[in-house]
């Protein structure tokens, strides 16, 4: 059994930030997948990249404001480049973005690589596949740290900046609920009604990138894609209401954050096994696993229920038949 | 292609519903629209005709401000368009949205009411109550908690008609309401134009069923590319001007008839 101090010290924070990164991506993500753009939020995610990268150079620290205008600025010139390569190079807009983020991606890993050397440096490793481990609360020291000023002062930078973040982007979506339904669904008559589209989706696109920056740290930029995608993913199958749709995803998430961090901090444990496993890992295999099981399982649009719906369907046809 | 020279422009009608000039779009250089000049009259449901491509979609686009203009100058009722967002409603194409997107039919046609609520106003109560009233005017109310996939294309088609009813207009563009539907629908379809109409309204419809264009509309607007003719059935559905917008497209036994129908 652990000790509360080991727990509030190392356990306790990884999972929050684990949770708050699946949380603040996933809301995003219900847009994005729903206007088919899921890969938007993988594009982001990797752009963002020299642009951390960059402004780390600049200032020479990890530090959540230059390192979101890094990335912000990283995503609009990566908006550019995808709108000029369509355009000019009569691209489809997939293949556009496909070049686009590779490219932008592959110049922030070799960027990263020439960033060490510091006192501080970025850990290419990290930038990857995270580095919830990592994320360590020192002042605590018993359940009383909870509600103590000056321990909660000492809560890890991530925490509080994905904190911060995920509180911006909920406060965003529901302010802005009744124009992201709209500009979702039919962009031509939100434009018409004076929701101009494209500020609607720069602004979506500023929003993506954020969400990606304040994950990459805790999971790394090859994961975040799975929380964009699968909590909203799931809640899908389960809801035809979108209201519905974006509360489940983000309980998904929440879901996927905590219970993959416990898989991999505890999961081998619990067979005999003293060792853990990869926290990020297992919290997109979580969230992969929740969106298998809401496929087959969903009453409406499940695998299982629609061959049902299929065999009753031809069952009363026969016996309409023989009748 | 080369502009011609218009040097006879009449200027624009402030009391035109609609009334555009010299409009003029590209698609990648392609010319989908070109120097048309346009007065919607004020009274009687107007057609819009062509054959595929001539730039029918585009015309309502453009006058939305959905699609870059290369040129030329739209009026509504003598005011440019941002200025009568609020009197204006559109009906796009039924394939021009994903119908699996998780909203009930209600929740579409309350679209129609998000112009007046503006930025950051919220769907009351009341809101819904009028979006059902719209609903139950296209004989839909039974349906207004169905998932919009779940309705048949003609259902889908008339959650798109109480959407725009609900926008509470002056001028309604409608991009092919009767593609695809049954009879029953395009019956209904048509009664709620004719009630538009007579209500005082503007409806200007593309519409693609050369057959039906005399008995269902007043008037109409012969586009391919350029403006080929417009005025009333009769005199736009000549036979001659649908053979220069059609060319080899429609059969010339088809003409006589058309012509004698209008």
């Amino acid at each position: 059994m652990i000790s509360v101090q080991d727990f509030l010290l190392i356990d306790a924070p990884a999972m929050v930030t684990g949770a708050l990164a699946a949380l603040a991506c996933a809301l995003v993500g219900n847009f994005l997948v729903l206007r088919k753009q899921a890969l938007i939020g993988d594009a982001m995610s990797h752009v963002v990249l020299p642009g951390i990268v960059v402004a780390f150079w600049v200032t020479g620290v990890i530090s959540a404001v230059p390192m979101l205008l890094g990335a912000l600025v990283a995503a609009l010139v990566a908006a550019g480049l995808i709108e000029a390569i369509r355009r000019l190079g009569h691209m489809e807009p997939g293949a556009a973005m496909g070049v686009v983020f590779t490219v932008m991606f592959a110049l922030g890993v070799v960027l990263l690589e020439r960033s060490g050397g510091r006192d501080v440096h970025l850990d290419v490793q990290h930038a990857l596949y995270g580095n919830l481990e990592g994320t360590l609360w020192i002042g605590a020291d018993g359940w009383g740290s909870l509600v103590d000023p000056s321990a909660l002062a000492e809560l890890p930078r991530q925490l509080v900046t994905l904190a911060v973040i995920t509180a911006v982007i909920g406060a965003l979506i529901v302010l802005f609920f009744k124009e992201l339904r709209l500009v979702t669904f039919d962009p031509a008559l939100a434009t018409a009604l004076g929701f101009p589209a494209h500020w609607v989706n720069l602004a979506m696109t500023v929003v993506t990138a954020a969400a990606a920056v304040a994950a990459f740290e805790a999971v790394g930029s090859i994961l975040v894609i799975a929380m964009f995608i699968c909590p909203p993913a799931t809640a899908r199958m389960l809801t035809d209401r979108l209201t519905t749709q974006v509360w489940l995803s983000a309980l998904f998430a929440v879901g996927a954050g905590l219970l993959g961090y416990l898989f991999a901090a505890f999961g081998l444990g619990w067979f005999g096994i003293d060792a853990s496993l990869n926290a990020a890992g297992m919290i997109a295999v979580v969230a992969a696993s929740g969106q298998v099981l809401a496929m087959l399982f969903s009453p409406r649009h499940g695998v299982i229920a629609r061959r049902r719906a299929i065999r009753r369907s031809a069952d009363e046809a026969t016996a309409q038949r023989l009748a | 292609m080369i502009a011609q020279p218009q040097p006879h422009r009449s200027p624009i009608d402030p009391a035109a519903p609609l009334s555009v000039r010299d409009l003029t779009v590209t698609y990648d250089r392609k010319p989908v629209l070109w120097g048309l000049d346009y007065d919607a009259p004020a009274k009687g449901l107007i057609a819009v005709v062509g054959p595929n491509g001539a730039g029918k979609s585009t015309f309502l686009k453009a006058t939305l401000g959905l699609v870059p203009l290369i040129g030329g100058t739209v009026r509504i009722f003598g005011k440019p368009v941002g200025e009568m967002r609020d009197r204006i409603a559109y009906v796009p194409q039924r394939e021009s949205v994903d119908w699996e997107f998780p909203a009930s039919a209600l929740d579409v046609v309350a679209m129609g009411l998000y112009g007046k609520i503006g930025w950051l106003g919220r769907v009351t109560g009341k809101h819904k109550k009028t979006a059902l009233e719209q609903l139950d005017r296209v004989g839909l109310a039974d349906f207004a908690d169905r998932q919009i996939g779940r309705l048949s294309g003609g259902q889908q088609q008339r959650v798109f008609l109480a959407r725009a009813l609900a926008q509470d207009a002056q001028v309604y563009l409608m991009d092919e309401p009767f593609a695809g539907v049954d009879a029953a629908t395009e019956r209904a379809i048509l009664a709620t134009l004719v009630d538009l109409q007579k209500a005082g309204r503007t409806v200007i419809v593309v519409h693609h069923d050369l057959d039906t264009v005399a008995e269902y509309f007043d008037h109409a607007l012969v586009l391919n590319v350029r403006k080929i003719g417009d005025g009333s059935v009769a005199d736009a559905l000549s036979a001659d001007i649908l053979r220069q917008a059609y060319g080899g497209r429609l059969a010339t036994a088809h003409l006589p008839d058309l012509a004698r129908a209008g």
